[in-house]
């Protein structure tokens, strides 16, 4: 009881007699603990929502569509949906309802748009729910809501369809497709169908060729697409022929959960047969903006928390050297090595855990910030919960960050001779031969900055390592961005949320950047006073050693930023399975001198106080 | 050519204070470290300094090399008032003029004895092979070419102090400054250093040593003594009083 009161106090008055460090420390693992935070619960978030929306529209367990055949003049075969009706399993069901698509204007803006005919009564599987205005009539037509945003438009607007002008009658809410600009019917495939479709054996040599990937179109046009309704006079008026119009089906099982089993007895062996879609596809459809950024944040807290474990070994091996004489007179009064490693763990266990604490509260308040389930669904998605498993990860990964970074200086230290840790003798600098006679011929703040960088080369790692790391996802976050804009679709394609994410994560990763080389040159000042006071007496300027400490931060940091450069783009191939879009050349050139620039001035200043500090002072001390 | 320390050379003494005074802290807390000093050092003398610890010869020491400011008075170094000159001006100053030597030895742990003689050469612009070329002289003078290679960790204290020395001569200053040179010594390491004052008196470089080693003192021209921050006793030694504590010190024959 007694070791650990003492443990406790060292730790407690060390905090408080360094709290800059501490608050460093502290910002550090709660920008990773915040991500992983956001990130854990925004899973599953939108399964709420849809539910929801699925019980107000009646909404379908399977829907099942069918397109016309490539070939010309004949119509889609109605009887494989009709047979699905009647399968077993099948309690209800809708339709056929005929659809095409037709070009929507609204507002200056184009767009695709399945227009599906649908009676003015109301059907008893799939109910779209207005959330404005009137359902369907001749001439009117209902926007599902996430197109009417995209577009801009509300009941009473007018739109052209297919060449027609139609009056927007309504908008409504559906749960039978994904949001725009993902809403996708046969001839389009997606989900359980298309993953069954790719996975399917090369058939025998002779034998029948399967469709393989999207089948012909014939005259679909896949890509992004909003879905109207229309009445099926409309409907079947906006079909210019036979092979412009499709049918859907939507059936209601007797067991919902085993819509995905239905399917997969269903699926599809030609393109003339229907394509089902089970309902959790179309959940996963309305997820997938929720799940992507959570997908993004999920890796920046580990980036994040990478960054924060090259801080803390930075700050753990410069307090080190500041407090080599304190190991040493813990040992030399009786205490265990043992008690001076517990003492420096203890100081970042407590960190590791306010983190955890401030990371678990701050997530948990902006998640909703995040959890909006667009216009496409009923309600929110509410405040999502912190399980205990969200609270075990956090607290887990704070603490191994902590513990992992300050382990080994903790171990070392334990382990100095308590004569030359009395003795203040600081673990001898490296020397990098070549690297000091190619610095004698630099100008004098690279001399210094060389020399100094190559005293300590693993803090030298770690500042490049902490930089490419920060690059790699700041390039990765562009490259995601100018894909997204290869991808966008006409109007507000809500996607776009996609931004802000990409920018909390670029922010998130300079901030712990800025952290990191704040720490370095922290670290790298103390280490380096001796040295920096003995060239000021020796006749370099407060400048010129200002300029060095600079410099010793600045040549990492642009090899960190010119190595994030292929970092970022590997990382962005790894995580889409799209091929990669590389972002404008300007863009990747303004990492490289931004990141060089930002170090510049957060070294800056640490290094010109230290450069003022009395150099005798310094020197005299070294004498103490 | 006209090499940096020319521009400074004049007529009359090298080192001079006025009324020099130096305080650290305030109200019931202040201390006088340095109280009304007045010193000249003419060109190629050697002066010690002598007293107690915390007499405030170091600190002395510090003010007429420009690491500190004084509190009030006057320092001139070949004729330039130089305690109100910027840190930068001061550095430069340093650069061209001075040379220190610490009791500590204050050496680049990760650079070589030549390495360390060389810096101050590269931080005065010179080019990498003339400041090789000078500090290979130097180590040759203070009698440490067979270890020009050497990390300091593999010298001895008193070679570590005899490498200083070379790299306080680097740029050959108007003035060397001895903070306790041989105070971190053994005796034989002590004599090492003393012998190449010794010489670096007779080539006619100023000196300005501050020491607690009368075996130091006994080399210079003029034995300050120190208390209380003031000058308490000067003396001017003769050659003979030299060769009697030289002789003590083992410096004769």
């Amino acid at each position: 009881m007694g070791r650990l009161l003492l443990v406790s106090r060292l730790a407690a008055r060390d905090l408080r007699r360094r709290p800059a460090p501490a608050a460093l420390l502290l910002l550090a693992i709660t920008a990773a603990t915040t991500t992983l935070t956001l990130a854990l619960v925004l899973h599953g978030v939108i399964s709420k929502p849809y539910q929801r929306t699925r019980e107000a529209t009646a909404g379908p367990d399977v829907i099942a569509s069918v397109a016309p055949p490539p070939v010309a003049g004949q119509a889609a075969d109605l009887a494989g949906l009709k047979a699905l009706a009647d399968a077993p399993g099948v309690v209800g069901h809708s339709g056929p309802y005929p659809y095409t698509q037709a070009a929507v204007e609204a507002n200056g803006v184009t767009a695709t748009a399945w227009t599906q005919g649908r009676d003015t009564a109301p059907a008893p599987v799939d109910q779209p729910k207005l959330t404005e205005g009137s359902w369907v009539r001749d001439d009117g037509a209902v926007i599902e809501a996430s197109l009417a945003t995209a577009l801009g438009i509300g009941a009473g607007d007018r739109i052209t369809l297919g060449g027609r002008s139609f009056q927007v009658a309504g908008v409504a809410v559906t749960a039978v497709t994904p949001p725009y600009p993902k809403q996708c019917f046969a001839p389009c495939w997606y989900g359980t169908a298309a993953e069954a479709e790719a996975n399917r054996p090369e058939p025998p040599a002779g034998s029948r060729e399967p469709p393989s990937g999207p089948p012909d179109t014939g005259g679909f046009r896949l890509g992004p697409a909003g879905l109207i309704w229309i009445t099926e006079a409309d409907a079947r008026s906006l079909a210019t022929r036979a092979q412009s119009l499709a049918y859907v089906v939507y059936l209601k099982l007797a067991d919902p959960a085993g819509a995905q089993a239905f399917v997969n007895a269903h699926l599809p062996a030609s393109p003339t047969e229907p394509l089902l879609v089970p309902w959790q596809d179309v959940l996963e459809g309305h997820s997938w903006l929720v799940e992507t950024k959570r997908e993004i944040l999920l890796i920046g807290s580990w980036l994040l928390s990478l960054i924060a474990l090259a801080s803390i070994t930075v700050l753990v091996g410069g307090r080190m050297a500041d407090q080599l004489r304190r190991v040493g007179l813990l040992k030399a009064v009786g205490g265990t090595p043992s008690l001076s490693a517990a003492v420096l763990l203890a100081e970042h266990v407590v960190v590791a855990l306010l983190a955890t604490a401030a990371g678990l509260a701050v997530g948990r308040l902006a998640a909703p910030l995040l959890t909006d389930p667009g216009a496409g669904l009923v309600g929110s998605a509410g405040a999502p919960t912190v399980t205990m498993s969200t609270v075990g990860l956090v607290t887990a990964v704070a603490l191994g960050v902590a513990v992992v970074a300050t382990f080994v200086p903790a171990v070392r230290a334990a382990r100095t001779s308590t004569v030359l840790a009395l003795a203040d003798a600081a673990r001898p600098p490296r020397r990098a031969a070549w690297l000091n006679a190619i610095s004698a011929r630099l100008p004098v703040p690279l001399l210094l900055g060389l020399r100094v960088a190559a005293r300590r080369p693993r803090r030298t790692v770690l500042g490049v390592t902490s930089i490419a790391i920060t690059a790699s996802g700041i390039v990765a976050a562009l490259a995601a961005y100018a894909h997204f804009n290869t991808e966008k679709a006409p109007g507000a394609d809500p996607r776009g949320d996609l931004r802000q994410v990409l920018l909390l994560f670029a922010i998130m990763l300079v901030v712990q950047a800025a952290v990191n080389a704040i720490c370095i040159t922290w670290a790298t000042a103390l280490d380096t006073r001796r040295s920096s006071a003995l060239a000021r007496a020796l006749g370099a300027t407060p400048d010129q050693v200002s300029a060095g400490l600079s410099a010793a931060q600045v040549l990492p940091a642009l090899a960190g930023a010119i190595l994030g450069l292929p970092g970022g783009i590997a990382l962005a191939q790894v995580l889409d399975d799209d091929p990669v879009t590389i972002p404008p050349l300007w863009q990747l050139l303004a990492v490289v001198l931004a990141s060089v620039l930002v170090i510049t001035a957060l070294t800056a200043i640490p290094g010109r106080v230290s450069a003022r500090r009395s150099v005798a002072e310094i020197l005299q001390s070294e004498l103490a | 050519m006209m090499h940096a320390n020319e521009s400074l050379s004049h007529v009359g003494p090298v080192l001079r204070t006025r009324g020099l005074e130096k305080e650290y802290g305030k109200g019931a807390g202040l201390v006088r470290a340095l109280d009304a000093v007045e010193l000249e050092v003419a060109s190629g003398e050697t002066v010690a300094v002598m007293g107690p610890s915390g007499c405030g010869k170091s600190t002395l020491l510090h003010l007429l090399g420009g690491l500190e400011r004084p509190s009030g008075g006057e320092v001139w170094l070949a004729g330039r008032r130089i305690d109100q000159l910027s840190e930068k001006a001061l550095a430069r100053l340093r650069r061209h003029a001075i040379g220190f030597v610490f009791q500590a030895f204050h050496l680049m742990d990760e650079l070589t004895a030549a390495e360390n003689v060389e810096l101050p050469a590269l931080l005065a612009a010179r080019s990498p092979r003339a400041a090789r070329r000078r500090a290979a002289e130097l180590l040759e003078r203070v009698g440490l070419s067979d270890r020009a290679r050497h990390l300091p960790s593999a010298l001895s204290g008193g070679e570590r102090q005899r490498v200083a020395i070379a790299r306080a001569l680097s740029n050959q200053p108007l003035v060397v400054l001895a903070d306790e040179p041989t105070g971190n010594l053994d005796s034989t390491a002590t004599l090492d250093v003393l012998r190449l004052l010794d010489s670096l008196r007779a080539a006619g470089q100023t000196l300005l040593i501050v020491t607690h080693d009368a075996r130091i003192a006994a080399t210079a021209d003029r034995l300050i003594s120190m208390r209380d921050g003031a000058f308490v006793e000067e003396t001017r030694l003769t050659r003979g009083t030299t060769g009697q504590l030289g002789e003590l010190a083992g410096l004769e024959g």
